[in-house]
């Protein structure tokens, strides 16, 4: 019985390898690509980004349907809204540090509370940004924006996934937040894969511990999950691309298997992905947990995975995080 | 021709409104809610092109956008004066479970709001956002927009003001309720506005200025403001007026910025302001 699930959980780990590097942000221009020919509503905005948030295609096929708003994110937030009032779906982009620290309040009133079709769609989030620093490795990010009523959050985790997320939000009515990233990143998401909203998504079943991923830290725990099963540790790994709503039947279900839990995500403890997690296991299930995050710091300047490992959320801090929360049980 | 006489009769009866809310309602803010209570009643009940029955994207209809949501007394009365919804409801100004929350909001669906204000400084940057809608949907319609003169002072509002000359926003009307008062006293005090209609030419806008408390000058100068759209430069109207027109004792001073008057001064105000179309009552009958 034992040999059968190992053998199977090989099978679909084996799978989960990288056919290359792309960026999510990439993945983003591609999808916003793709809407500019299939939903003639959508239209985009960019506070002085266009480069760097891949956003060119999009312009040169629909100049008519993108509004440049220079460094100005707080105007592109109200100006977004103001389009969303009128039945257009916007898209802003700049990157996620200016998507939401520094406009939180014109999301909270103009966005959310007023319940605007506005889709912020965020780059650069997280120390992978690398070299520019901390003033723009936003790790609040996540927290931030799923503390606002409706409010829907989402972090995908490779090329593939942050195309299909794009596409996917534009069908969604309400406010979204799409947090992405810079670096080149392993893609292992099939091309074809359907993005569902606030589903969670099975990578491999197993049976000692559940990690729980979201972002390109998914990859990462790829690459720990295989180390452990070479231990024999057979590893549950899901990707919970949507932050918010939250899938609390496969967190619940997956926590009930494997009876102890870990987090990895690309920001705080506070307020992430692993704060939400642990909020639904205390109150309906306790658990054992881990959390593979930053611990309550700011970033510094380094290549991406240098300063992943610095701030604890290579492949190694996973695998201890899984041997120790495995010895809580 | 419009008839001024009547649009007065209104802004008398508006002017009602905004006490009784307020007074009932032990809060808000009705100085620059009798001050531009001129202002709106010639945009509803003269010059825009608008529909009651109300729907959000509001196509082919001209626009209202206040961004400084906390004269929602004078905007709540106007709204439910031109049928948007009962009259009867200005009873439920600021309780719990009313759709006439403090600042104006979409959440409990009240009709004629199309976005959330209070937190100053954002209404411009979305009037704009529905101007440029309507240019790509070939909507011929205009936006107007009202902001304080202090709501100026947040940083937001030049970021639109940018953006409206540079993109060539010509289907937008602001008006700044110039009244020179803000809460913590008079703007010379707590921060100078400067040359204000130089700030605004220098940032590409066209500029009229008129005194908002004189109804046959606000028709003409909405007039004129009208004809100047569609040539390239966004227009903006600076409006002079007295905060707390239309009430002996709260006129031209800042300490009726947010404060309610008791039962006594609400007497003496409405004293002041004919009764034109008939007092809604309270407590809220439901």
């Amino acid at each position: 019985m034992n040999n059968s699930i190992t053998s199977n959980n090989t099978t679909m780990l084996d799978k989960l390898v990288s056919t290359g590097k792309k960026s999510t942000r990439d993945g983003f221009g591609a999808g916003l690509h793709e809407l500019g020919k299939t939903n003639k509503n959508v239209v985009a905005l960019c506070a002085d980004l266009v480069g760097s948030l891949k956003m060119q295609k999009f312009i040169d096929d629909n100049p008519e349907r993108f509004f440049q708003v220079g460094v100005a994110e707080a105007n592109m937030m109200g100006i977004a809204a103001g389009l969303a009032t009128a039945g257009k779906i916007p898209f802003t982009g700049t990157f996620a540090n200016f998507s939401t620290g520094r406009v939180y309040d014109q999301i909270r009133q103009s966005i959310a509370y007023s319940h605007k079709n506005v889709k912020i769609c965020a780059s650069h989030a997280g120390v992978s940004l690398g070299e520019d620093g901390a003033t723009h490795q936003i790790l609040e990010d996540l927290g931030m924006m799923k503390m606002l009523p409706g409010m829907t959050v989402i972090n995908p985790c490779d090329y593939n996934q942050t195309k299909a997320a794009t596409i996917a939000i534009a069908d969604h009515d309400g406010p979204v937040y799409l947090r992405f990233g810079r670096p080149g990143w392993p893609m292992f998401t099939p091309e074809d894969q359907k993005f569902e909203i606030g589903k969670a998504l099975m990578l491999n079943e197993g049976t000692d511990v559940t990690i729980f991923a979201t972002g390109h830290l998914v990859w990462n725990s790829i690459e720990a999950a295989k180390a452990l099963a070479a231990k024999g540790i057979s590893v549950e790994l899901i990707n919970i691309h949507t932050i918010k709503p939250l899938d609390e039947e496969a967190v619940l279900a997956s926590a009930t298997k494997t009876k102890c839990v870990v987090t990895a995500e690309e920001h705080q403890m506070n307020g992430g992905l692993g704060d939400s997690i642990a909020q639904l296991l205390s109150r309906k299930l306790p658990t054992p947990l881990e959390m593979v995050a930053v611990n309550d710091s700011f970033g510094e300047s380094g290549t991406p995975m240098e300063l992943l490992d610095k701030y604890g959320m290579g492949v190694n801090d996973i695998v201890e995080a899984v041997t120790n929360v495995m010895k809580r049980k | 021709m419009p008839n001024i006489q009547e649009l007065q009769r209104i802004a008398s009866q508006v002017r009602r409104d905004i006490i009784r809310q307020v007074h009932y309602a032990t809060c808000g803010h009705p100085g620059a809610s009798l001050g531009c209570t001129d202002l709106l009643t010639a945009l509803y009940f003269e010059v825009m092109d608008h529909d009651p029955s109300f729907n959000m994207e509001g196509k082919n209809e001209d626009l209202f956008f206040l961004s400084n949501g906390h004269i929602s007394p004078v905007w709540y009365s106007i709204l439910a004066r031109s049928g948007y919804f009962p009259v009867a409801e200005l009873a439920t100004f600021r309780k719990l479970n009313a759709r006439l929350q403090g600042h104006p909001a979409t959440h409990e669906g009240l009709p004629g709001v199309r976005i959330a204000s209070g937190s100053l400084g954002q209404g411009l940057s979305v009037a704009i956002g529905t101007a440029l809608a309507k240019k790509l949907d070939g909507d011929d319609k205009l936006i107007y927009v009202l902001t304080g003169d202090g709501e100026l002072q947040e940083g937001q509002v030049w970021e639109a003001m940018m953006f409206a000359a540079h993109h060539k926003v010509d289907n937008l009307v602001a008006i700044v309720d110039w009244n020179g008062q803000q809460i913590d006293g008079p703007n010379d005090e707590v921060m100078s506005l400067g040359d204000l209609p130089g700030k605004w030419k220098s940032f590409g806008w066209e500029v009229l200025e008129m005194d908002g408390n004189n109804m046959e000058e606000v028709l003409t100068v909405l007039a004129q403001a009208k004809s100047k759209t569609g040539n390239g430069i966004p227009v903006v109207i600076l409006m002079k007026t007295a905060m707390g027109y239309g009430v002996d004792f709260m006129a031209g001073t800042h300490h009726w910025h947010g404060k309610a008057p008791n039962a006594e001064q609400t007497e003496i105000a409405l004293a002041q302001l004919e009764e034109t179309l008939g007092d809604y009552t309270y407590p809220y009958a439901g």
